[in-house]
């Protein structure tokens, strides 16, 4: 039997105990529903208190209509959705996301029959990168277009009554736009040209129309396959593909268009006409975003290709020559050889006083690229670039993480990762910036201190660890191997003597036991760490590596520490490719105390670092000093609970954590993050250099 | 009918028909110069371009008898120089494929190399220099090559991995040979030739193989080799519809990602 439904006096006091305001309007249409439907709703609106009272409060002036347009599941949605606002812009964003409830409402009736953005995005992006050409990503915006970087789609296809009728919208949408990259409709600016119109909006329109037409012709060419889906969509439609919409009088002038030139000339004759309509899957054209776009491409290639032909010449010069002989004395030169998988049919190998040069690392694409641009490789980009000129763009590709805080706040070259609200049991999307930040080596005093201090350990760590390096073993008495078990033989011929049945197991069998382990340290250079325990950290630290040596396991040490989630900083103190030398040894003396502890986001940026790294085993083993806390909120079960989500992500992608603490409480959080067997609370600080290693042996053998 | 196959020795597997190769550039006037002069050759180039089929070209040439042992991560250098086996209560030394090639002046080919475990370049080395002799310990003798006998080994540079990568000592002594997917031209008519399709179909599958190696590094590990297309053009050639072929002869045999699959099937389906 079910409960009564919640009376008004009840729905108030509910209300009330989240602080939350709503007019008697809205309680009262409350009451009208059953008690499952009264509690969702109201558990709806505690969850956007969670986040923050007055996004609570805008969800109780909009619910009434919700309740009425969406369903249940949606309603949720669309609060995630304006969560995800708040997060980004305040309750002015969040608001703003409310106020799309008719919107939400509608695409989530959409998605029945449509297709949306998300589903099929993975795949388009694949798609178009096997096409040809320019690396294009794909985004969403409210229409089809693209900037010459980046095709824009609809998020939701609902055009047609079939999914896949949909699906193959968008797909053709896709080709269309990347034609216009590929068959050159921004080899010059546009924009520029249609502004000489009286109305460029109808130039414009004009231009895509012409342009839509030529490059339908190349894609019936080039790609049948997708000239017939073109085909088929119009038919579904009713719509007469475009080589049949225009009048007869312009379907002569249609066919002869071959280059952007052509489409240009037939846009003078036919501007003072209104344009014809053009069918669904063809884009939009946006000559203005290109042209900002494009310009700032063409600056940027014509410096990469100078300065990667200033590399390549200084190369043949140091090769070939012993004096060093004046640049201007080199000719550069680009011959066009044909290749068919270009628009135009050839590309350019470039030519140095005549010789053919390697072309250096990424220039082939740029070549590409630039051909896609401009049709050819102009002669002023023929120039090697000075050293000078050479520097600056070196300068301005690095950015340094440590300028961010000088100037206005940028996220430019950080890590964005997620991080998990238990609270909203969701994650912010692109909630933490992480940046590297360098660490100078100092002295190396510090480690040939700590050598002398623990040398007796150190003698024995290295034998202990020797032990483990893997090492060949012959097995004995096996079926098959590599040679013939002597011993072996003569048992089992003694019994085939005595009437017993001969064992086959007679041979020996080299096997090899490999180390396949890789490891990263993060070790925490929160505040708290200050003094002694700073100084157990490092010396852990020095015999570790110095064990990890011997083992010949790979290894990388960071330190990490933060400042709010819009400061995470990494320090590389020995990443995989380094070696353990002096550089490495000053890092590691130079470990200071810095801010705070935001594990989450540390540990799933060294999950992705993991994604790198072919390993057998992956461990990722936290030296810390207490829990995780940081200055915005990041505490209590906050900080607990998305540590232990990122831990989890970690187990997902096959990466073995393990934390070594010296908090003695640790055992009370530790256990919910990490799992009852995988964390070690040391009681004595002194006594974790002589552990750590220790420790490693323990869970690595 | 003849239902049973033909049982060789490797040492008598002659190439009698000549198999069908297009050169790239140079390199049959370099291998055969190489083998004169006694250099070992080392084939370097992605799957499926053609390195087996190069050597068994040049077995043919030069008519010698192919001796080709794939190697794998098991493979020691007694598989490769020979063992003792117990035949009727005593032991017997049966020499392994190297020792055959170098006893019966055939030419060795170990394709993959890199997959081979480390003791097996020990074995080599002494046949890769001028010394070129087989040292069989086990037997206790060295085993003296004549000049019909040529080593050539192969492996894949494409495959990034710190471990499987071909030692210094090793690849500096051998002639380097380079190859890799043919320019689009004579790939096309590498598969009418072999797969016995029209010139435009055939275009169209290079096409296609090139849009699937533009997708190499960003979803794919490798595109479609010249191997995977001749495949698909046997298919064609007896019937099947150039997507069904291309999807199974090329997509599945590329990945087994769900999206990147689709998004490769959408791409040949837009060509064909």
């Amino acid at each position: 039997m079910s409960l009564p439904p919640f009376t008004y006096e009840e729905i108030e006091e509910r209300l009330d105990d989240m602080f939350v305001e709503a007019e008697a309007s809205l309680i009262q249409h409350l009451t009208q529903f059953d008690i499952q439907t009264q509690d969702s709703l109201l558990e709806i609106i505690s969850k956007a208190n969670r986040t923050n009272n007055g996004l609570a409060y805008q969800l109780c002036l909009r619910m009434q209509r919700a309740v009425a347009l969406m369903e249940m599941d949606t309603i949720e949605l669309w609060l995630d959705q304006a969560i995800d606002a708040f997060d980004s812009n305040g309750i002015y964003g969040a608001v703003a996301k409310l106020d799309e409830l008719e919107a939400v409402a509608d695409h989530a009736k959409q998605k029945l029959t449509g297709i949306a953005f998300e589903e099929v995005g993975d795949l388009l992006e694949h798609f178009v990168t096997g096409l040809n050409g320019r690396r294009l990503k794909i985004e969403t915006d409210r229409h089809a277009y693209t900037d010459s970087e980046t095709i824009y789609l609809p998020s939701m296809i609902n055009h047609y009554a079939e999914r896949e009728d949909n699906f193959q919208l968008y797909k053709c949408m896709v080709v269309q736009l990347w034609a216009q990259n590929w068959y050159g409709s921004w080899r010059i600016n546009i924009s520029e040209i249609l502004s000489g119109y009286d109305d460029s909006a109808h130039a414009e329109r004009w231009f895509h129309v012409l342009e839509s037409f030529r490059l339908d012709a190349k894609i019936k060419q080039e790609l049948p396959g997708i000239h017939r889906q073109m085909e088929r969509l119009c038919q579904l439609n009713q719509q007469a593909t475009t080589a049949r919409v225009a009048q007869q009088t312009l379907a002569d002038q249609l066919k002869s268009l071959h280059s952007l030139q052509d489409s240009l000339q037939l846009l003078q004759q036919l501007y003072p006409q209104p344009t014809p309509e053009l069918h669904s899957y063809t884009a939009r054209t946006k000559a203005e975003q290109v042209a900002l776009v494009r310009e700032a491409r063409l600056i940027k290639e014509k410096d990469l290709f100078r300065n990667a032909l200033a590399h390549a010449v200084k190369e043949k010069k140091g090769k070939d020559t012993s004096e060093s002989a004046d640049e201007a004395e080199h000719k550069l030169t680009a011959e066009k050889f044909p290749d068919p998988n270009m628009p135009e049919g050839f590309t350019y190998k470039l030519e140095l006083d005549g010789e053919p040069i390697e072309p250096p690392e990424g220039v082939e694409s740029l070549i590409s690229s630039i051909i896609q641009d401009l049709g050819e490789i102009p002669d002023d980009y023929l120039v090697a670039a000075g050293d000078g000129n050479y520097k600056i763009f070196q300068d301005e590709n690095k950015t340094d993480g440590s300028n961010v805080w000088a100037g206005t706040y940028h996220e430019e070259g950080a890590y964005l990762h997620k991080e998990w609200d238990y609270r909203r049991r969701r994650y912010k999307k692109n909630w933490c910036a992480l940046r590297e930040v360098e660490i100078n080596p100092g002295s190396t005093a510090f480690v040939s201190d700590t050598l002398e201090k623990y040398s007796g350990l150190i003698k024995n760590l290295r034998k202990t660890f020797e032990v483990l390096r893997g090492e060949d073993k012959i097995l004995k008495k096996q079926p098959y191997g590599d040679d013939i078990d002597i011993d072996a033989l003569v048992e089992a011929w003694a019994d085939t003597h005595s009437g017993m049945e001969m064992s086959n197991n007679i041979f020996t069998k080299m096997h090899k036991e490999e180390r396949n382990i890789a490891v990263i340290f993060m070790v925490d250079m929160s505040g708290s760490t200050k003094g002694w325990i700073n100084d157990a950290e490092r010396e852990s630290l020095v015999l570790l590596c110095e064990a990890l040596e011997t083992l010949g396991d790979r290894y990388a040490i960071y330190g990490f520490t933060g400042n709010t989630r819009k400061r995470c900083e990494i320090y590389p103190i020995k990443t995989f490719d380094n070696d353990y030398d002096d550089k490495t040894r000053g890092r590691i003396a130079n470990i200071t105390p810095q801010d705070y502890t935001r594990l989450g986001v540390f540990i799933r940026h060294f999950n992705q670092m993991f994604n790198d790294v072919e390993a057998k085993t992956k461990l990722l083993i936290t030296l810390s000093d207490g829990k995780p806390e940081d200055y915005d909120g990041y505490r209590g079960e906050y900080g607990i609970e998305d540590t232990r989500m990122a831990l989890l992500e970690s187990r997902q992608q096959g990466i073995h954590p393990f934390c070594i603490t010296i908090d003695k409480e640790g055992r009370d959080y530790l256990k919910t993050m990490y799992g009852t067997a995988s964390y070690v609370v040391i009681d004595n600080v002194a006594q974790l250099p002589l552990k750590v290693a220790d420790i490693y042996r323990n869970i690595t053998s | 009918m003849n239902i049973q196959a033909r049982v060789l020795k490797p040492e008598e597997h002659f190439i009698q028909n000549e198999p069908y190769y297009e050169a790239i550039g140079s390199e049959i006037d370099i291998f055969l110069a190489a083998y004169k002069q006694q250099i070992p050759v080392l084939l370097k180039g992605p799957t499926g371009c053609g390195k087996t089929r190069f050597m068994e070209h040049m077995a043919w040439r030069l008519k010698k008898p192919l001796i080709t042992v794939s190697c794998h991560d098991d493979l020691t250098a007694s598989d490769l120089v020979g063992r003792f086996l117990v035949s009727g209560g005593e032991t017997v030394w049966v020499d392994g494929p190297l020792a055959r090639a170098v006893r019966h002046g055939a030419i060795c080919y170990l394709d993959e190399i890199v997959e081979a475990r480390k003791d097996t370049t020990v074995v080599i080395h002494p046949l890769a220099d001028d010394r070129r002799v087989l040292p069989m310990e086990k037997v206790g003798e060295l085993l003296e090559a004549t000049e019909d006998f040529c080593l050539a080994i192969s492996y894949n540079p494409g495959y990034q991995s710190v471990l499987k990568d071909l030692k210094q000592s090793t690849r500096q002594r051998f002639v380097a040979l380079e190859f890799d997917y043919p320019a689009a031209d004579l790939e096309s008519r590498i598969i009418q030739n072999e797969a016995g399709i029209e010139a435009p179909l055939a275009e169209k599958l290079v096409k296609f193989a090139h849009m699937t190696r533009n997708l190499k590094g960003s979803g794919l590990e490798e595109g479609a080799s010249t191997r995977l297309l001749v495949h698909a053009g046997k298919l064609i050639s007896t019937g099947i519809s150039p997507v069904d072929a291309c999807h199974s002869s090329i997509a599945q045999a590329l990945t087994d990602d769900a999206d990147m699959l689709a998004a490769i099937n959408e791409l040949s389906s837009s060509l064909f």
